[in-house]
């Protein structure tokens, strides 16, 4: 088995603050982090090299150079290969755009690699929230795709795929090679070894930038190539005027909200 | 691609009965407004095997026209033929506008038709207009867990096309429908579907928690201190008002209660009429999931808890007291 891995290196969503005086997001001190759910993906690949030990796992992350401390945390926890994505040409670029780079990169590393059987994505990044790069991947390369993945088996040439539903869960069989999306299964993806941790350190992280996608066409990619533009951004309005009850004891508090919510017709 | 039309279409998400998902409904309420001030139709796009229930309730919900793609191929969603029935349409229509429900195989959909339409698309939208100074759509949405709000648009491609998270807006008045009843035959080859659905595993109904579709929520986070607190003073609360039980991702990473019941980034997004958080801090993650609800009721120990902020009643104090009282009070009022 052959399976890519895609990465984003994303602030830590948690640590966001905003500042006050002009409703923007301060990003000074916020650690990076790799995307949870892009963990999870590679959690998802490194168990299926737990049964087969001949797979090779590659990651790639799309980004500025930074992102390599993402690659390098990945190359620890499991990967065997990692390539960074980088151009300014491919600034700005919206989902589609995106999606289109990407394709075009996994043309070239298929090149360096070998083809890949597999493309694992985390759902959604904790930034942009879109859950759309992975799906508009697998149109873009005309594979099958399998959307909120918890695990993944591989059982002769088909992926078994468990995902998550609503109202419950169900396996999917899908044909290779193709794109999967993880969700958050109910495990905890593996650490990094002090060993795999010390090599990643030492490993060379190969760039590959826009005159390397010789596919490529410039204008579906970047800020040009993005159909959606940004308007505006702005803070979520705050409630002002929530009624705060804080009486003598908790019991009397009780019986106030109570009275309150009575009261308002709320229960 | 150019638009042929300026009809705007809501994509109806069947159930496995042939019944419309209740999000398809709610989005022909803001798709009302939005094809009027666009000047088409509202169009509701049915696909599925047996849909007679969700077009009756998509022609009894305010749509001027249905176009219904009912075939046994489609009996379950698969990516495959879904989307290649719903390009099918884009390509002999043209609408200019599309609304796709955010449930998870909304966002499986969507930019598989979008990237193959190469069109732009904006996920989870939480706010629906028509920009007035380009009378283009106006896509309002959550990014950076709920930290900041983008608004999009899509100016130069057709259909614009966006996902809408359920429980966002209200489904209208039901009146006697008049739409016109369009069927189309889009068939899909067997070797064309690429997925085939090998088993489902419903959640029991000792497990099935529906929070979407809740009209009150009881939920707990970290200050419940252990998963007897839930049991003896959450689901009690919970009772007392025929509400779900939600929960906290704290709560949940701890293992006191299952992930079924968590709200949040990393959980549902739910929307109820009532939101009891008790004993939940309030997390840009937390808060992501259930900020639109449209009465929020907080008690923590902490009177600077985030979750103050968006609370619309709160009361500081220790739920382990608070909660016992206001369920006996509730009790008594329902005796």
């Amino acid at each position: 088995m052959n399976i890519l891995v895609c990465v984003k290196q994303v602030p830590d969503t948690t640590e966001i603050k905003i500042n006050p005086e002009t409703n923007t997001l301060i990003r000074d001190g916020v650690p990076s982090i790799v995307n949870p759910f892009d963990g999870y993906a590679l959690e998802a690949a490194a168990r299926i090299k737990d049964a087969d030990p001949d797979t090779k796992i590659v990651v790639v992350s799309m980004g500025p150079e930074q992102a390599k401390s993402a690659l390098k945390e990945c190359l620890a926890i499991a990967a065997d290969k990692a390539y960074l994505v980088t151009d300014r040409a491919f600034g700005g670029s919206d989902t589609l755009a995106t999606s289109y780079i990407l394709c075009n990169a996994v043309k070239k590393l298929e090149e360096l690699e070998g083809p890949f059987d597999a493309i694992f994505c985390g759902k959604q990044a904790i930034d942009g929230d879109t859950a759309q790069v992975g799906p508009e991947m697998a149109e873009h390369m005309g594979l099958p795709q399998v959307t909120y993945g918890l695990e993944a088996v591989v059982d002769g040439g088909i992926l078994k795929v468990t995902k998550e539903m609503e109202d419950g869960k169900s396996v999917i069989g899908v044909k290779m090679p193709c794109v999967v999306t993880f969700t958050k299964p109910a495990w905890d993806p593996r650490y990094p070894t002090i060993k795999r941790k010390m090599a990643a350190n030492r490993a060379e992280i190969p760039n590959i930038t826009a005159a390397e996608l010789t596919t490529i066409d410039l204008a579906q990619a970047g800020l040009k190539g993005s159909p959606t533009k940004v308007k505006k951004t702005f803070v979520p309005q705050k409630k002002t005027g929530g009624v705060k009850i804080q009486e003598e004891t908790n019991e009397d508090s009780a019986k106030k909200l109570f009275a309150t919510l009575s009261a308002a017709s709320i229960i | 691609m150019e638009a042929k039309t300026k009809d705007l279409w809501v994509f109806i998400e069947t159930n496995e009965d042939g019944s419309a998902k209740n999000v398809g409904l709610e989005l022909l309420t803001p798709g009302r407004m939005m094809a009027d001030k666009q000047g088409g139709k509202l169009v509701a796009v049915i696909i599925g095997s047996g849909v007679d229930p969700a077009v009756g309730a998509a022609n009894s919900h305010g749509a001027d026209q249905l176009l219904v793609v009912d075939s046994a191929e489609y009996a379950s969603y698969t990516t495959d033929a879904y989307t290649s029935a719903l390009c099918a349409l884009v390509e002999k229509y043209g609408p200019t506008t599309i609304l796709i429900g955010a449930t998870n195989n909304g966002r499986d959909l969507g930019p598989r038709v979008s990237c193959r339409l190469k069109t732009g698309l904006t996920a989870d939208c939480t706010a629906l207009d028509i920009d007035e100074e380009s009378g283009n759509v106006a896509w309002t949405r959550p990014a950076f867990g709920g930290n900041l709000m983008a608004t999009i648009l899509c100016p130069d491609h057709r259909p614009q096309m966006g996902t809408v998270r359920p429980g966002v807006f209200k489904k209208g008045n039901i009146a006697p429908g008049k739409a016109e009843i369009i069927k189309e035959c889009i068939h899909v080859d067997a070797k064309d579907i690429r997925t085939q659905v090998l088993e489902i595993i419903r959640d029991m109904d000792s497990e099935k928690v529906d929070l979407e579709g809740a009209e009150i929520i009881v939920s707990g986070g970290r200050g419940v201190g252990g998963p007897e607190g839930f049991e003896t003073h959450i689901k009690p609360l919970a009772a007392a008002l025929g509400a779900t039980v939600g929960a906290s991702r704290a709560a949940v990473d701890s293992g006191w209660i299952a992930h079924s019941h968590q709200v949040g980034q990393t959980g549902k997004t739910v929307a109820p009429k009532v939101y009891i958080a008790c004993g939940i801090s309030g997390a840009i993650q937390h808060l992501a999931g259930m900020s639109g609800s449209d009465c929020i009721v907080a008690i923590n120990k902490d009177p600077d808890a985030p979750i103050f902020d968006v609370a619309d009643y709160g009361v500081v104090g220790n739920l382990f007291e608070v909660l016992p009282v206001l369920t006996e009070e509730i009790k008594k009022s329902r005796a």
